[in-house]
């Protein structure tokens, strides 16, 4: 297995006590975890990439596993989750979507049973661009409180030849969630939506 | 405490290769952010000592967040810096006010010593608004590998009536530092310049 090279990891948590409203009793916590690493594929078209993703498996598990622990160190107190990419200007959107797997995966396997599809979004940019990641429940993908986004980006990254991964975890709702739908008391966590 | 912290945002940074060279060992940086009310925000006030007490607290506070980040004991820094950013309706002098008269003594007693000046930066902005953190040794200010800065933004602060208070602390200086100067064993420590 080839090694990913690395040049930088970025680790952002946010406390949010409250947003205007009566303060939590328990602060919503998010974090995402970063990271700069090298794009083998380019300044060129390859077609085959998919070993890639293979590769970023180990990756995925440090960032996952760093998440839970700037989260607190519990797996049962994250409730949602999301992942990201920004691909340098020298490779393509494709090279982004290597990330959906080991990404996503990694987290459901750190989290233990957590049962729906990991929201995701990706795009191509230059230094300093923002992704909103995003986030929602961990095992069900219905529920409104948790429907949420977090904003990353690191100054001096992507360079042209450079992806930046991202991992998102969060320990609960919008500080204020109160517009209804499914609520998390109402999972049923059989197909991974309600 | 008597600010109204809405959230506390960390970023932790960690740099392990630069331009394919390992940065061994790496540098690691982090930034504590506290989004705060501003109490005197939407009216000339003469008396700005209410923003030198919460000044005071926040600098023991975002110290011990950003030490606790990178975990190291506070004698283990190595620099530091500090910034504030004030939302549409307040004053700049609102951030000096937090910055300048109280706010480093509990730094350096986080941190053991700090002999230097905390270098430091202030600006009005809206949400969103780019923070960036000039950093320098903390007990010689003419150590040229520490002369540095970290960049910080929060995507929804400073709201108009609040103020961004961000203290930024590393155990190290640039990746692969080679432009000559004072070097951090050189350091005499006397006089918070050498």
């Amino acid at each position: 297995m080839p090694e990913v090279n690395v040049r930088k990891r970025v680790l952002a948590v946010e406390e949010i006590f409250h947003e205007g409203g009566p303060v939590a009793l328990r602060p919503l916590q998010r974090a995402a975890a970063l990271t700069v690493i090298r794009n083998p594929f380019a300044g060129s078209y390859v077609e085959n990439i998919e070993g890639l993703m293979n590769d970023l498996k180990p990756l995925g598990l440090e960032m996952a596993h760093s998440l839970v622990k700037a989260l607190g160190g519990d797996v049962r107190s994250i409730e949602g989750y999301g992942k990201g990419a920004i691909v340098g200007s020298a490779g393509e959107i494709e090279h982004g979507a290597l990330w959906h797997v080991p990404g996503g995966y990694a987290m459901r396997e750190v989290l233990g049973d957590a049962k729906a599809i990991v929201a995701s979004t990706k795009k191509v940019g230059g230094p300093g661009t923002r992704l909103d990641v995003p986030i929602t429940h961990i095992n069900a993908s219905y529920v409104r409180s948790h429907f949420d986004a977090m904003e990353v980006g690191i100054a001096d990254a992507p360079r042209a030849d450079e992806i930046v991964l991202a991992l998102v975890m969060t320990t609960g709702a919008r500080v204020h969630a109160r517009v209804g739908g499914l609520k998390a008391s109402e999972i049923k966590g059989e197909d991974g939506l309600r | 405490m008597s600010a109204k912290i809405r959230k506390i945002v960390t970023f932790v940074e960690e740099t392990v290769t630069e331009m394919g060279r390992a940065v061994d060992p790496p540098t690691r940086r982090a930034a504590a952010v506290a989004v705060i009310e501003n109490p005197l925000a939407g009216k000339y006030v003469e008396d700005l000592s209410e923003l030198m007490t919460i000044g005071e607290e926040l600098g023991e506070l975002l110290t011990q967040r950003a030490i606790a980040a990178l975990g190291i004991a506070g004698p283990s820094a190595e620099s530091y810096g500090k910034a504030a950013a004030v939302g549409e309706n307040g004053e700049l002098e609102h951030a000096a006010a937090i910055l300048h008269p109280k706010l480093g003594t509990p730094v350096r007693k986080v941190l053991g010593k700090g002999a230097a000046l905390i270098p430091s930066s202030k600006k009005l902005g809206g949400l969103g608004v780019v923070l960036d953190i000039p950093l320098g040794h903390k007990d010689a200010a003419y150590v040229r590998s520490h002369f540095d800065g970290m960049e910080v933004r929060i995507n929804d602060a400073p709201r108009a009536n609040e103020i961004m208070v961000a203290i930024a602390v590393t155990d190290s200086g640039r990746p692969l530092a080679r432009v000559g100067g004072l070097t951090k064993d050189q350091i005499k420590g006397e006089d918070g310049l050498r």
